[in-house]
């Protein structure tokens, strides 16, 4: 049997494209929008909050610990060799607060909640609860998308602040114990080498990077077809999306506050 | 099938004043990527009529019940609900008028991650009334389908037929003017599918609520113009032979994207047309 295969001419590509990029804005803004339209649904973005949040906590822990730990550990060999080993508490806060932290915790509720929200929103869409919701009077982006994307920015900016923390704590584990540090020389650089542009900037990619996360989830749930198949078509893409977002995102941000702050 | 109580305890308007129809298409027409799904249909559902909606698979029924609700716009044509166009109307306006419009799709679309009491309160919750008034009216909608005793469980734990009937209950807690049923008896054996007649059968008759009921089972529809509810017995009827129901019934039919009739179960048994008699003998 020959193989027949479709391929889709590079117009169609690019107007698919468009379309997709209109509707995930349309999304967006209307979900931001719903924060100043009645009814806001707290309960459901409570319940969110605790999903997402409180359920994310294990992963986001353990990344931070083993971050901070493997950048102690990388970085300490080098420093070791120009007799700077004193340094590492400097080089584990500021990589850990500027860049892995916000950047791992993004990644890892990326992976662990872009997927659940789109599989949650496309099994909703392919069982005609979507519009099941839509004909009893209720807006699903008021009582499904809003409470999501409030729920993770939220909650993104403190896992964000555990993660950094924890990330320290495995740098300080590594200093102290296998390079034999002392633990308030170390405390002590950690602390004293952030500015307020290493904070603000740390602090400001998990908002971003919550918002990203949240509406690409629901995008790609709610735009999801073809049935069963078609949800997990739908989380795929919305991990891979969003991750991918994120990265490219955080590029810009980066370049962006460094502009903004005259440091670069 | 058992005497449920009557529940709700009065009957909705179903006279609009503002229009005689609580449905009309108007030359109304919708493609998918080219493909023609209805094709300049018109009717009229007058108020308090129940009219049942035939065709093979595939002839656009489903689709044409979501454009009544404004779920899906239709690509040209007019289609006033309740007396209010609303081809135009925003989203934010259709969510209102929907609230006196009542929906049982096809596969029951129950919140699956909600109990039953939640499904059927969903519409009361949303408008934020009490809980007492809310317990009080999803366990009479639940006694009405009878299935009070389901009230604590989850959609997954139910049949096939339970779950419609939970549709059902959720469809008419508010009490709405209009009534969609898409399939209502699809995929369901003859007992289970008799039992949801009855249920429409006693809407209809009881609180003559005008409805538009998706269906291939010609059956259903048949059933539902020769019986009648009775309310003493709380059971269906039939109807002596030439006695007509009181409650309008009529039938339409869609082929090939098109209205192929429109009329009367006695028109329908008088029809000519090859295809009519072909799909009703």
């Amino acid at each position: 049997m020959a193989l027949e295969l479709e391929l889709a001419s590079p117009i169609e590509v690019a107007k698919d494209f468009a379309l997709s990029v209109q509707q995930y804005t349309l999304l967006s803004a209307q979900s931001l929008g719903n924060f100043f339209r009645r009814p806001l649904y707290t309960g459901d973005m409570l319940q969110q909050a605790d999903l997402i949040g409180v359920g994310s906590l294990p992963i986001v822990l353990l990344t931070g610990l083993s971050v901070g730990a493997i950048l102690a550990l990388n970085t300490a060999s080098t420093l070791q060799r120009f007799g700077g080993i004193t340094l590492i508490g400097q080089l584990v806060s500021f990589g850990m607060v500027t860049e892995l932290g916000p950047l791992i915790t993004g990644l890892m509720v990326a992976g662990r909640n872009a997927s659940g929200m789109a599989s949650e929103l496309g099994s909703m869409i392919v069982t005609e609860q979507i519009d099941a919701m839509r004909a009893l009077g209720t807006d699903p982006s008021k009582k499904l998308v809003t409470p999501r994307v409030g729920a993770t920015v939220f909650m993104l900016f403190f896992l964000t602040i555990i993660a950094d923390l924890l990330g320290l704590v495995g740098g300080w584990a590594v200093a102290r114990f296998l390079f034999g540090l002392d633990s308030n020389q170390y405390w002590t650089t950690a602390w004293q080498s952030l500015v307020f542009r290493d904070v603000f900037m740390g602090l400001s990619k998990p908002v971003l990077f919550g918002f990203i996360i949240s509406t690409v989830g629901c995008y790609y749930g709610m735009s999801t077809k073809g049935g069963t198949q078609g949800v997990g078509r739908s989380t795929t893409q919305a991990v891979v999306a969003s991750s991918v977002l994120i990265l490219i995102v955080d590029f810009f941000v980066t370049k962006l506050i460094y502009a903004l702050l005259g440091v670069r | 099938m058992s005497a449920p109580t009557l529940p709700i305890e009065q009957a909705p308007s179903t006279a609009s004043d503002r229009s005689a129809f609580a449905i009309e298409f108007e030359n109304v027409s919708i493609a998918f990527d080219d493909k023609k799904v209805l094709e300049d249909v018109s009717f009229r559902l007058p108020h308090g009529e129940t009219k049942a909606l035939f065709g093979v698979a595939g002839s656009g029924k489903s689709i044409l019940l979501k454009i009544a609700l404004g779920l899906i716009r239709p690509d040209s044509g007019r289609i006033l609900v309740l007396g209010e166009e609303i081809t135009s109307m925003s989203e934010q306006a259709l969510f209102e008028l929907r609230g006196r419009v009542g929906i049982v799709f096809q596969e029951s679309a129950l919140f699956d991650s909600l109990k039953v009491w939640e499904n059927v309160a969903f519409r009361l919750m949303e408008e934020h009334i009490a809980q007492d008034e809310i317990e009080r009216r999803v366990r009479e909608a639940l006694r009405f389908v009878e299935l009070e005793r389901t009230y604590d469980m989850l959609p997954s734990e139910l049949s096939g037929g339970m779950r419609r009937r939970v549709a059902i209950a959720r469809a008419i807690i508010t009490q709405p003017e209009v009534l969609l049923y898409d399939s209502p008896t699809g995929g369901l054996d003859p007992v289970t599918s008799n039992t949801i007649v009855e249920l429409i059968m006693k809407q209809r008759d009881v609180y003559k609520t005008s409805a538009l009921m998706v269906t291939h089972r010609l059956q259903d529809a048949f059933t539902m113009a020769t019986h009648e509810f009775d309310p003493d017995t709380n059971q269906m009827v039939s109807l002596p032979k030439g006695k007509l129901c009181r409650v309008p019934m009529s039938f339409l039919i869609l082929r090939d994207c098109k209205v192929i009739f429109d009329g009367d179960g006695q028109q329908l048994a008088s029809s000519r047309d090859e295809y009519i008699r072909e799909y009703i003998s």
